[in-house]
């Protein structure tokens, strides 16, 4: 049936041609360690890069577009596929984003959960992002004790919403569910045990030899670098720059629990390193915090705006006014203000941002998805300039790029 | 007569409005209001022409003619402290006035302020490249030149970035249907098997949830079933519930032999 040569468009005719000590490399876009879709054209010299020119694209979905022919509520389980390693801090961006855009106030309750769900994502991405950056460098051991303790944290997040991968577990307006019973004893246990393993991952890491010479010093990112390229999350922390959204632009309740912003001034993969580890110290302490705020708090879990969001399911089952409020939201959709926000918010990787211009219709006339990694992804033009091909790897693990966000 | 649609904007429309309903508007604040932004917003003024400022949930926004992107920015950054730019992209306004809106949007760490630069060009003008202010512009201005077709000069490598590079259309402008058009429906089977395929293959088929009467291999219709892969029939088919070899005690039911009786016997 296929012609043989018919395979190959044309732009994947790339000259592997040998010049002198000049060569040009295709790494992926099926590459084990390119975390993802990721294709790069490298041009060597020798051992060194000279020119990497990454090409995106392979796991493009229109997510924007599809947004424009949505309501709001059918595009909050689509977010679950941008970042799949942190699902919940994608919702919880959107919601965030679209509660913003309509001025609505979310209950206390809520907001426990949400922060507590997000501070668990931030340490299952952390976990396998440690988990798979190990596994690049060759520290085999790494990826099985890290997975260990994800699937721990999976298994929290599953007793929760049902889900392990696209969680969907945040609503606009709320939650869906209150926490069940029990969920915060496990939570715990599991939360007491965790600075333990990540003394152990430490352990295994913080002075090995290896691991020291393939990270220190590979990957350095300056502070000019970081600020003009858009670099956030640990990128733009591991250049010295102090900036976290939870601090500095507080949402939900992060201006009531203590944690403290890890900052890295070595600009390199090793001070990288260090603080992902902190960062998920921070996140124990976090939800050591919202623990006790749980049973504080008032039972709503929803928010009352029946303009918007649809009733909690035991009044729409019960209330005939609810369910014709819900009928209505779920077959022609809410209608925002007209309008348009940006909103801000620290996902495991850094800004994940929603700008959303509303014409006051049931779907959103633009909706913009500004993901931490596709601006990461973007600096290793320059970043991998005048390193060695071997570290290649190396600082792709380190940057945390996830291809769901960069591609949408 | 067929429905009139909308062939300037594809997207999806509510199948119902009221008439009557005006939806509420953010409401703009004055830029007074903050001393940080109107001192930043003075600092414009006094070079640029502002076309309008106000603030939205906490940001700025401020427009400015698109010539002055470059050079504004640039002010934005070596004086107000603006020192990353976020975001970047186009919103499709042809339909209504042929225009696209572009905007920028910036974050001050030190100042903790965010502030949206937003412009307006034509369908076919050509914007000046802010790679040289923020390089975060790079992929940003290549998205956007890819997904609304919007030409930037001074671009280092002006390419597409998400789509193929021979893609044709550019697919987040409203006139771009959400499956993709009919060169979309084409791309793949002309790439991999050549055009002279198209009669044997067929297009491709971009709607998932689309159910087509006629394939009896991969589709049942309930009533109308025939056997795998022979040709669709409009005959109804006839089905007595019957277990395999028949089931002890209970009578097989024939519904063509049954009678419904009016009174309990």
């Amino acid at each position: 049936m296929q012609k043989v040569n018919r395979l190959k468009p044309f732009f994947e005719n790339i000259a592997f041609e040998r010049e002198d000590n000049h060569m040009i490399v295709n790494f992926g876009p099926q590459h084990p360690s390119a975390h993802g879709q990721l294709r790069l054209i490298l041009e060597l010299d020798g051992e060194k890069v000279s020119k990497a020119t990454p090409d995106i694209g392979y796991l493009h979905r229109g997510m924007e577009k599809m947004a424009e022919n949505m309501i709001y509520n059918e595009f909050l389980p689509t977010t679950d596929r941008m970042d799949y390693i942190a699902a919940t801090s994608n919702n919880y961006g959107f919601a965030l984003a679209v509660e913003t855009l309509i001025g609505l106030e979310v209950p206390r309750r809520a907001k426990v959960i949400r922060m507590l769900l997000l501070e668990l994502n931030r340490i299952t991405s952390h976990l396998f992002w440690l988990a798979t950056h190990a596994l690049d460098v060759g520290a085999m051991t790494i990826f099985l004790y890290a997975f260990r303790e994800r699937e721990y944290a999976l298994d929290l997040i599953e007793d929760y919403c049902g889900a392990r991968l696209t969680h969907s577990s945040v609503r606009i307006g709320g939650v869906p569910l209150d926490l069940p019973k029990g969920w915060l004893e496990k939570l715990n246990a599991y939360v007491n045990r965790l600075p333990y393993d990540i003394e152990d991952y430490e352990g295994l890491l913080d002075q090995n030899r290896i691991w020291k010479m393939r990270l220190e010093g590979v990957g350095i990112v300056t502070p000019e670098q970081a600020q003009s390229w858009g670099c956030s999350g640990p990128m733009l922390r591991g250049s010295g720059i102090a900036w976290d959204i939870r601090k500095e632009e507080p949402y939900e309740l992060y201006d009531e629990v203590e944690f403290d912003v890890p900052v890295s001034t070595t600009c390199d993969s090793y001070g990288r390193y260090k603080l992902h580890m902190e960062e998920m110290r921070q996140s124990i302490r976090i939800l050591k915090q919202l623990m006790p705020m749980y049973d504080e708090t008032a039972p709503e879990i929803i928010a009352h705006a029946p303009q918007y969001v649809s009733a909690p399911k035991e009044q729409i089952m019960t209330q005939n006014y609810s369910l014709m409020q819900h009928f209505v939201l779920v077959t022609q959709g809410m209608r925002p203000p007209v309008g348009e926000v940006y909103v801000p918010t620290e996902s495991p990787k850094g800004e994940l941002g929603f700008y959303i211009n509303s014409q006051g219709d049931p779907y959103p006339y633009r909706l913009k998805l500004r993901a931490p990694s596709f601006f990461h992804t973007a600096l290793l033009q320059e970043m991998l300039v005048g390193e060695y091909l071997a570290d290649v790897v190396a600082i792709i693990g380190n940057a945390n790029i996830v291809f769901g966000e960069i591609d949408r | 007569m067929r429905p009139y649609s909308d062939k300037q904007n594809v997207q999806k429309k509510p199948y119902y409005s009221d008439r009557y309903f005006v939806a509420p508007q953010i409401p703009k604040e004055a830029v007074e209001g903050d001393a940080v932004f109107a001192q930043d917003l003075a600092v414009l003024q006094s070079k640029f022409e502002i076309k309008e400022a106000y603030i939205q949930r906490g940001q700025l926004v401020v427009y400015i003619d698109a010539r002055d992107n470059v050079a504004l920015l640039q002010t934005l950054k070596d004086e107000c402290a603006y020192n990353i730019l976020s975001e970047h992209s186009a919103i499709d306004w042809l339909a209504k006035s042929n225009e696209f809106e572009l905007f920028y949007q910036l974050l001050s760490t030190s100042k903790r302020k965010r502030l949206r630069v937003k412009c307006f060009i034509h369908e076919k003008e050509v914007l000046q490249s802010v790679y040289g202010v923020y390089k975060s512009a790079d992929w940003a201005e290549r998205e956007m030149y890819d997904m609304f077709g919007i030409v930037i000069s001074g671009h280092p490598y002006m390419k597409r970035l998400l789509m193929p590079d021979d893609w044709f259309g550019y697919p987040l402008l409203k006139t771009y249907p959400l499956h993709g058009d009919e060169a979309a429906r084409w791309y793949e089977i002309d790439k991999i098997f050549g055009k002279e395929y198209r009669d044997i293959i067929g297009p491709e088929e971009r709607d998932s949830a689309r159910v087509d009467e006629n394939d009896t291999y991969r589709f049942a219709r309930l009533g109308h079933e025939v056997p795998f892969g022979a040709e669709p029939s409009r005959e109804k088919t006839f089905h007595d519930y019957q277990e395999e070899g028949g089931v002890t005690i209970v009578k097989s039911l024939k519904k063509s032999e049954s009678k419904i009786v009016k009174e309990r016997p």
